[in-house]
């Protein structure tokens, strides 16, 4: 049976990793195979680790500020890799410009802060799905 | 602290006034919810009288204010004398800008300077490390190298300041580098005061600038408390930090239980190198959270200082009054500031800084309303800071000392508070102290956990937050101008490296680090070999791969 | 994905044939068949959760890599309520990962406590016949059933570490017996040479002779010496005929699962468990 397949990473220096932490137990809860990168890691490795792990969504937690470079740089690899129908979500403090920027760009969804984990499941199943 | 008659009479009538009262009144009018608990999902009485405090003994557990066991206050007059301080900080993307900043700051009449470093340099690499792109100078000033440093505090007399300066994980090379910059303006070590944050068991547990494992960090830090204690007297070598533990998601006693776990630990470290804790104890001070549950924060602050100054008298025989009092910075807590409508968070900032005043803290930093919307702006900065100026100046709570002290609820959450840690103190002990509970990742499941069920109790509507899950509005709200920073920092920072690897010597910069391996494997003190090689511009980075590759790299514990 | 691009070990298209190794028994087994078959050497790591595991892989897999195309295996166990998995050890591979060279995959244990699931010994066989020489599966952690990993393994790890506290455990157990190379991790922490004393004595007394290594897995303090005995070791039993006799169990052991799911299925399509079982009581009696 095919399971769904999750990356949670945390892009960048940045080490607030309560929200990805609590969103990787909220999609392993949900029955999710959650691959969980933890801190400090370079666009390039989460390339890498969605291309080795085949994961469905690549989810990225940001507070940093980064995520217009971050995501910039991801997509770019995703490309290159051959891997840019992986749908990627971002979920952090994002300014309300940059959201509509960053799904332009690809993005497939980004989480403020007080989405709800139910919400943030729902629309990752779907995103897994419509994959 | 009553009368056993009174007590009895009281216990009582409290029974008849239940019975003829409350239950009337319930059969016709139930309560809102079927229970009231506080963050820590402690269940709260209805009515809290003398019964609830009757175990409290006046002059043991409460005393006189600047008296042990320093319930009431470190101080005998408190804000009568003087407020507390009032430090707003922030961040700069460049040694220059900040530079200025100081500079203005202190022609306003101000003291104290607050430096927030950059990710990079709290994680040790530099500029140009291609791990640093896109984080130069984002969330504080970038320091590679002595270079940055002296634009730092070009003109600013290091002699007549006192610098606080938030890194942990590569303390020793900032301190180094502020120690050569004072050298070089005739200003000898001891004459210098300020405190470094220095606490890197919290950076496992919440806030994740952390480089090497734990025990080669805890010797690092041993070795600058050795090295202060001989050759900068007047500084603070640890601020020992709850902020973050509680931002990463602890509830008030998790806070307060393992802020103090850590400080333990510190000190059994110092104690170990030989240092006295009646002198150590006065180069302590603390951070914590102000939160949203009012009189539980209030209730938080007094505990942790009554239990502090226990621990330091009966743990490590300190007798010295400085030794024993907790001071402590207090920051109202980011995490509680909403998106949705963010003048709220204008309110959550009020009443969490009062509830800090209120808990008798030493120094206040209030939050933005705009914070969960990116860096805040220079009018969210000002209400920021006119909110606490409103508490000083128009609310008269700081008019007396400890006005919440003697209230049947406050003590009485003190208590359970103070127990509570204590159990948790005891829990971390058998494990084998605080190193290894974090190692074998007990702290941080501990704090994950509890996340976790905050988390879902505020999605299942059990608690809630007014603006995200009730009262929200139709339509969302864009604050108009968030501040967004300027990219062109990182490319000079990187051309100033380039430029500074090529002019200075080399050979000297490689003998120096060669030292510092030299010194990180005998087990000989850090402190000097790192100041000679900032001395020669070996660059942050340089100085802590060295230090890398004889101590290894720590790897988060993820339990989950 | 395209058998050319298996066979030359494209890492996409390896993943993705995981992925099926994974979700699709039948499906997995046909495109294994697909592949020719290729000499590949199983290592097995193991040990109890704390006792540096992962960071040791994260190091070994570096040197096996410098010598043969190499791919680790990394599992973890899926959760009872809803099958959901935390899968955290590539936390720890950081080094392994940007090396560029090592296919890193993590797998649940989708149910089967302790042990290994089906696709691990597909996986493996999967990977050996993209041209992956050396395979590294690193194991949940000891448990009681780990006679999985010496089923799939050509040599075994056992890594324990000084202060973790269940080595008596795991020698009532009888997990101690299942390593073939011993590693002492954590070397530094006080407490290690007792316990690389320790087992020596306990292997003295049981007359097995095995070699015991002290690590770091933390800087990679000796892991080059574990690299040179689990060479040492490979190369031996090549030429005793030892690997031979693994890769006949785990083949073996592979066509049981298959079996055991074909069982499964037929049985899910209605089948009766009584047809099965006298289907296999008559095979038994005509030997």
């Amino acid at each position: 049976m095919k399971k769904t397949r999750i990356i949670v990473a945390k892009p960048g220096l940045d080490g607030h990793d309560r929200g990805a932490k609590i969103v990787a137990m909220a999609l392993r809860d949900a029955g999710m195979e959650v691959i969980y990168t933890g801190l400090r890691q370079s666009p390039s490795d989460i390339v890498n680790t969605a291309l080795q792990e085949d994961a469905d969504v690549i989810g990225l937690s940001i507070l940093s500020g980064a995520h217009m470079r971050i995501c910039d740089r991801l997509l770019e690899l995703m490309n290159e890799k051959g891997i840019a129908d992986k749908p990627v979500v971002v979920g952090g403090i994002i300014p309300h410009d940059d959201v509509e920027i960053l799904k332009k760009k690809g993005i497939a969804e980004v989480f403020g802060p007080g989405t709800s984990l139910k919400q943030l499941e729902q629309r990752i199943k779907e995103l897994a799905e419509k994959k | 602290m009553f009368d056993q008659k009174k007590l009895q009479k009281i216990r009582e009538e409290l029974h008849i006034w239940c019975k003829e009262q409350v239950n009337k009144t319930l059969e016709k009018h139930p309560e809102r919810q079927q229970a009231f608990k506080t963050s820590c999902g402690e269940e709260l009485e209805r009515l809290y009288t003398p019964l609830s405090i009757e175990e409290t003994d006046y002059l043991e557990d409460l005393g006189f204010p600047g008296d042990y066991p320093f319930t009431r206050g470190v101080q005998p007059t408190m804000y009568r004398g003087r407020l507390w301080t009032m430090r707003q900080y922030a961040g700069f993307g460049t040694a220059q800008e900040s530079n200025e900043r100081y500079k203005y700051l202190l022609k306003q009449g101000q003291t104290g300077l607050s430096v927030a470093f950059d990710l990079p340099t709290q994680i040790g690499y530099d500029s140009d490390h291609e791990m640093s792109d896109g984080e130069v100078g984002r969330v504080g000033v970038a320091i590679s190298s002595l270079e940055d440093m002296e634009v730092l505090f070009e003109g600013i007399p290091l002699e007549k300041v006192s610098t606080s300066m938030t890194i942990n994980s590569t303390a020793a090379v900032l301190l180094a580098m502020y120690i050569a910059v004072a050298e070089k303006q005739g200003v000898s070590p001891d004459k210098l005061k300020g405190t470094i944050q220095n606490d890197i068991l919290k950076e496992y547990i919440a806030r994740g600038t952390y480089i090497f494992p734990p025990q080669p960090s805890m010797r690092i830090i041993t070795d600058i408390f050795e090295y202060c204690s001989k050759e900068l007297p007047y500084f603070n070598t640890i601020s020992v930090s709850g902020y973050h533990i509680r931002e990463a998601g602890a509830d008030a006693v998790q806070e307060v239980a393992f802020t103090l776990a850590d400080g333990i630990e510190y000190v059994k470290a110092a104690i170990d190198a030989g240092l006295d804790p009646n002198v150590f104890g006065r180069r302590i001070s603390f951070f914590f959270s102000a939160h949203n549950n009012f009189f539980e924060e209030v209730a938080k602050f007094r505990a942790a200082r009554r239990l502090w100054a226990r621990i330091m008298k009966q743990r490590f025989g300190a007798s010295d009054k400085r030794a024993l009092t907790m001071r402590f910075h207090t920051q109202t807590a980011g995490s509680t500031l909403t998106a949705q409508q963010p003048q709220n968070n204008i309110v959550r900032v009020a009443y969490q800084a009062l509830a800090a005043v209120l808990g008798g803290t030493q120094s206040l930093h209030t939050n933005s309303y705009d914070e969960a919307l990116g860096l805040p702006t220079e009018e969210s900065v000002r209400v920021a800071l006119r909110t606490q100026q409103i508490i000083a100046h128009e609310s008269g709570a700081p008019d007396t000392v400890d006005p919440l002290g003697g209230s049947y609820l406050v003590e009485n959450l003190t208590n359970r508070i103070e127990h509570q840690a204590v159990s948790y103190i005891d829990k971390i002990d058998k494990i084998g102290g605080m190193i290894k509970a974090i190692e074998e990742g007990f702290v941080q499941r501990e704090i994950l956990d509890t996340a976790y069920r905050t988390q879902k109790e505020i999605e299942d509507n059990g608690r809630t937050v007014v603006g995200v899950n009730k009262f929200t509005s139709e339509h969302a709200e864009v604050p108009e101008d968030i501040l967004k920073l300027d990219e062109s920092t990182e490319k000079r920072q990187r051309q100033n490296l380039e430029r500074l690897r090529k002019k200075r010597n080399n050979s000297s910069v490689s003998r120096s680090i060669e030292r510092i391996s030299e010194a990180a494997r005998s087990g000989e003190s850090l402190m000097p070999p790192i100041i000679e090689a900032v001395k020669n511009y070996a660059t942050l980075g340089e100085i802590t791969e060295a230090l890398k590759e004889v101590f290894g790299e720590y790897t988060e514990s993820v339990i989950i | 994905m395209n058998r050319n691009d298996l066979l030359s070990g494209d890492e996409l298209s390896v993943s993705k044939a995981l992925t099926v190794v994974e979700s699709d028994r039948v499906a997995a087994r046909s495109l294994i068949g697909s592949l020719p078959e290729r000499e590949y050497y199983v290592i097995g790591i193991t040990g109890s959760s704390g006792a540096g595991k992962s960071t040791l892989v994260n190091w070994l897999s570096v040197s096996f890599s410098d010598a043969s195309r190499t791919a680790v295996l990394a599992i973890d166990p899926s959760s009872p309520f809803k099958g959901g998995a935390f899968l955290g050890d590539r936390i720890r591979m950081n080094r392994a990962s940007r090396s560029g060279k090592i296919l890193i995959r993590s797998m649940a244990s989708r149910g089967m406590v302790g042990g290994l699931s089906p696709s691990v010994f597909d996986a493996v066989e999967l990977l050996g016949r993209c041209g992956y020489h050396y395979i590294i599966v690193e194991t949940v952690g000891v448990g009681q059933a780990e006679t999985d990993i010496v089923n799939l393994s050509d040599v075994v790890v056992l890594v324990l570490a000084p202060g973790i506290g269940d080595e008596i455990q795991m020698m009532k157990a009888g997990i101690m017996e299942i390593g073939d190379i011993y590693t002492v991790n954590k070397m530094d922490i006080h407490g290690a040479d007792q316990l690389a004393n320790r087992i020596r004595s306990v292997l003295d007394l049981a007359d097995v002779k095995r070699e015991i290594v002290k690590t770091n897995s933390l800087t990679g303090t000796n892991v080059d010496r574990l690299y040179q005995l689990l060479i040492g070791e490979l190369n031996r039993r090549e030429k005793s005929g030892k690997i031979e006799e693994s890769r006949q169990r785990r083949r073996e052991i592979a066509e049981l699962n298959t079996a055991f799911s074909a069982l499964k299925e037929a049985h899910s399509r209605g089948v009766k468990l009584e047809a099965i079982m006298e289907c296999i009581n008559r095979l038994r009696e005509d030997g």
